[in-house]
């Protein structure tokens, strides 16, 4: 755990009547401090090209009276810094009447070890690994012109101090391993990518030769793009393969059930509490508390614990995700969601992991039942305008189904549709629900925080495909 | 205050010095400090203020041909010395990159010229929520407006770049930002829009009326939007999307995905990729350009490229290492283009509208659908159908996609250009792609 005065002009008593005096008539604040150290090692072009380090420190300061929000944030955490910012939230908040609520739930559960996974795993041993990466690839087939692989791993500490002095903290372990390959062939190039993450040490992603299997997922997915053909132009039955496919989820009502859009009625879901807004056997989640995921945290940024909230049960509208500025003001709890990039960053109602829960039915099931479609297994990404409910997500393998049957690959695509109205598409839900790799940022309001995602197979019955082919 | 030169330069030559005594044989830094501050509303009453301090520093040793970086945001020298001390003895057990090294001593900037980019001015909080108050009375005219947020942001930053050549120089810049987003609804439909203004000084910033009219009127005229069918038909791309097709390009053209192979423009050079009437010029010595410097992020002086003239490639964006690769100069692109644009075409915006009996308008694009790899563009788009010259009804729900080898010769711009971004291009019409709807 970081002490984060230690090296500070400033004590932690003094800080805590900063705190208390700043906050004393607001509804709500806390100082934020985080200590966030990261590295980057990359593999590319059949040499080392990158090897970086990053060690960030840093305070968010932030009151709130009523509706409105002051924050300031600095590097410096010392008497002259704090007590600037905290004249700065003074005068934001020029006269504030608010009781603070000093309610705040609490949980001895944790989600991840602390441990510094950087620190785990030695430079020379990562570079070892990503040379075998290159060259076990290069070795497999004489079409790769290009292989690409890195590391990114991350210890963050944080450390939540509210009025009256009470304190929360949390150390978050985070590393990713991708790589991505690209193949030549009759002058023809395609791209592959796959990678693996979570909140434990790269060991537990790579031991046994399991980078072998990442690799091999890449260069699967390149050659298959390698043979796809023009993508079909217009609307057409979807068949989404579990795990990562979920994207859909998260973008197409993931977002639009965060709940600042929501109190701000910008949502196109705001008005659909407890109204049917999927088809029956749809039950989607987000779930914080799943152990070393991705989206998982033991506390949020605000120092709620996590929870597993039902968003739509059986396709009914349960909840919203909260944090707890727009709990308040909503007069409902905060379901933990409370988050931010870092303390630059002011929080917000975010994901965490996203999930559709299985049903009953077979992935074969559902290919049988189209005609004319698309079986889409694997994305880029995607993104939503939440105010319309209009979302897209980009397909980077798929294939076309017809008469029943798994047809040629397709080139990548970007599929359209409509949050609120296309879960009451969904006529088939699998059986198969599956986890995605581990490898998911979202973005919102220029602010990107690891997230995951969770499906079983889905049959939509009418989705737009964007392709080229009339 | 932003911090001054003095105090950036005496961080950035400690690191230097401290790098050589550790055993690195050359290295560079960079020390920055950016203070901003912002006001947001909501509704027309205050939501939110930030004000942040941001100070980081970035090193990078070399030792021979070995390379390693290391960045933070705590400047005490105790903690840059441990940085420092990791980062050599990191570089040391990276193996070597024969390309790994500073840029040549003659391509670095000799002469810093005033390019107008910093504004001392100041502006209060409370100046702030005037103008925001005029902007969201504005824009909450109409009836049909149900919600406005809009933010106001001053930002000032210096920074200092250094390396054991001898280099060291940097200056201040500044920026005033306001923004408005509206959302507006009838019986059928919820939609939302916005405008910008951005400015290196405060006095060239839009009038706070004007911005907030001109999004409330944007977001109006996409309510009750239509899905059309699945078609080839000309789109035209409203200013705020071509330069978004311009700056895919600029990064097919960089020197790092040519040298990779990964870019549909690798070996392009001399050739014709756009149709005959397209020239494409990067100008970093725009006064207050905001894409605007002296130097690239490496020290390597800046000047303005013909990119493309009469449609035919001259030049990629060259940096240092992947110069060396290519057998290339740095011409100074390292971080990317400075102020990017497209020419004017010689067809007014009208006559543009007016060209094809039937096209489609794009407004704004959703999706990550650019690959620079096949040249392949498939994204989400919201826009209107234009007949005759005409707008006839808001789109939306339909994507758009084409590859960027046949869209690239099939370009016709109108004469609009206006240096509101760092990139900018006219008006764009593109024929031969296919949307893709009901």
């Amino acid at each position: 755990m970081s002490n984060f005065f230690e090296k500070s002009d400033l004590s932690r008593s003094e800080a805590e009547n900063i705190i208390s005096d700043t906050l004393q008539k607001c509804d709500d604040g806390e100082l934020y401090l985080e200590n966030s150290k990261s590295e980057s090692i990359l593999l590319d072009d059949n040499k080392i090209k990158n090897s970086s380090y990053n060690s960030d420190l840093g305070f968010g300061f932030r009151a709130i009276s009523d509706e409105v929000v002051a924050y300031s944030h600095s590097n410096e955490i010392s008497k002259n810094s704090l007590k600037q910012s905290s004249e700065n939230l003074k005068s934001t908040l020029k006269s504030v009447k608010g009781t603070y609520n000093h309610e705040i739930p609490k949980s001895n559960k944790r989600y991840y070890e602390n441990i510094n996974p950087i620190e785990q795993k030695s430079l020379n041993e990562k570079i070892k690994i990503l040379n075998e990466v290159n060259k076990y690839l290069r070795s497999k087939d004489d079409n790769i012109k290009q292989v690409t692989a890195n590391f990114l791993g991350e210890q963050k500490s944080v450390e939540i101090i509210r009025s009256g002095g009470e304190t929360l903290t949390d150390v978050r372990p985070l590393i990713r391993f991708n790589v991505s390959v690209m193949l030549e062939k009759n002058g023809r190039k395609e791209t592959g990518v796959y990678g693996v993450g979570g909140r434990q040490s790269y060991d537990s992603y790579l031991k046994d030769d399991n980078w072998k299997n990442v690799c091999d997922e890449a260069l699967r997915i390149a050659s298959v793009n390698l043979e796809s053909k023009p993508a079909p132009a217009g609307e057409m039955k979807v068949v989404l393969g579990p795990g990562w496919p979920a994207i859909l989820i998260h973008e197409a009502v993931g977002h639009g059930l965060e709940g600042d859009f929501n109190r701000k009625k910008t949502s196109a879901f705001h008005n659909l509490m407890g109204q049917k807004v999927a088809s029956e056997g749809v039950t989607i989640v987000d779930d914080g508390t799943i152990d070393n995921r991705r989206g998982s945290l033991t506390i949020d940024d605000e120092g709620t614990p996590t929870e597993k909230t039902v968003l739509i049960e059986n396709g009914i509208l349960k909840n919203f995700m909260q944090d707890r500025l727009n709990a308040r003001l909503m007069k409902t709890k905060s379901t933990g969601s409370g988050r931010r990039e870092n303390y630059r960053h002011i929080v917000l109602p975010r994901m965490r992991n996203t999930m559709m829960l299985s049903g009953n039915q077979t992935q074969d099931e559902m290919i049988k039942a189209v005609d004319k479609g698309i079986f889409a297994v694997s994305f880029g990404g995607g993104q939503v305008d939440i105010t319309s409910g209009k979302f897209v997500f980009n397909c980077t393998e798929a294939y076309e189904i017809v008469n029943g049957k798994i047809g040629s690959p397709i080139k990548g695509a970007t599929l359209i549709g409509d949050g609120p109205s296309i879960l009451k598409e969904v006529s088939m839900v699998g059986n198969d629900m599956m986890m995605d790799p581990g490898i998911g940022t979202c973005g919102k309001a220029g602010q990107g925080v690891p997230v995951g995602v969770a499906q079983p197979s889905i049959l939509i019955n009418k989705m737009t495909v964007g392709g080229t082919k009339l | 205050m932003v911090k001054d030169q003095e105090f950036l330069e005496k961080k950035a030559s400690y690191c230097l010095g401290l790098a050589k005594k550790l055993g690195a044989t050359e290295s560079s830094v960079i020390v920055d400090n950016s203070v901003s501050e912002t006001v947001n509303f909501r509704n027309k009453k205050l939501d939110e203020s930030n004000r942040s301090d941001d100070l980081g520093i970035s090193i990078t040793t070399y030792v021979g041909k070995k390379k390693s970086s290391i960045s933070s945001s705590n400047l005490l020298d105790e903690n840059l010395k441990i940085l420092i001390e990791k980062c050599v003895e990191t570089t040391k057990n990276t193996p070597e990159d024969e390309f790994n090294s500073l840029p040549d001593k003659d391509l670095l900037a000799k002469e810093i010229k005033d390019l107008s980019l910093y504004d001392d001015t100041h502006i209060e909080n409370d100046q702030k929520i005037d103008y925001l108050k005029r902007l969201e009375v504005a824009a909450s005219n109409d009836k049909k407006i149900v919600n406005t947020e809009s933010s106001f942001t001053q930002r000032k930053t210096n920074f200092i770049l250094a390396n054991s050549e001898g280099f060291c120089n940097g200056y201040k810049t500044s920026s005033f930002t306001a923004s408005s987003v509206t959302v507006a609804k009838d019986e059928k439909s919820m939609e939302r829009d916005y405008e910008y203004s951005s400015k290196c000084f405060l006095k060239d910033l839009d009038d706070a009326g004007e911005l907030g009219k001109q999004a409330a009127d944007q977001t109006i005229r996409k309510l009750s939007p239509k899905k059309i069918g699945s078609e080839k038909i000309p789109i035209i791309f409203d200013k705020r999307i071509a330069k978004v097709i311009l700056s895919t390009f600029a990064s097919a053209i960089s020197s790092s995905s040519i040298s990779r192979g990964t870019s549909f423009l690798k070996d392009k050079v001399n050739q014709k990729i756009f149709s005959d009437t397209i020239n494409v010029l990067d100008k970093p010595d725009k006064l207050k350009g905001l894409g605007s410097r002296n130097f690239d992020i490496e020290g390597v002086k800046t000047e303005t490229l013909k990119l493309v003239d009469q449609g035919i490639l001259k030049h990629y964006l060259i940096d240092t290492y992947n110069g060396k690769k290519l057998n290339l100069k740095s011409n100074g692109r390292c971080g990317g283009t400075s102020n990017l644009y497209f020419e004017n075409g010689n067809i007014s915006f009208k006559d543009l509208l007016n060209s094809k009996s039937k096209s489609l308008y794009i407004t704004e694009t959703i999706g990550h659908g650019s690959n620079i790899v096949t040249g392949d563009y498939s994204v989400g788009a919201t826009g209107f159908l234009v007949e005759n010259g005409e707008f006839k009804y808001p789109i939306n729900e339909i994507t758009i996609a084409g590859n960027f080898k046949d869209m690239f010769q099939n370009i016709t711009l109108a004469n609009d250009l206006e240096f509101k971004y760092a990139t900018n291009s006219p008006t764009m019409m593109i024929e031969g792609m296919v949307v893709a709807g009901k």
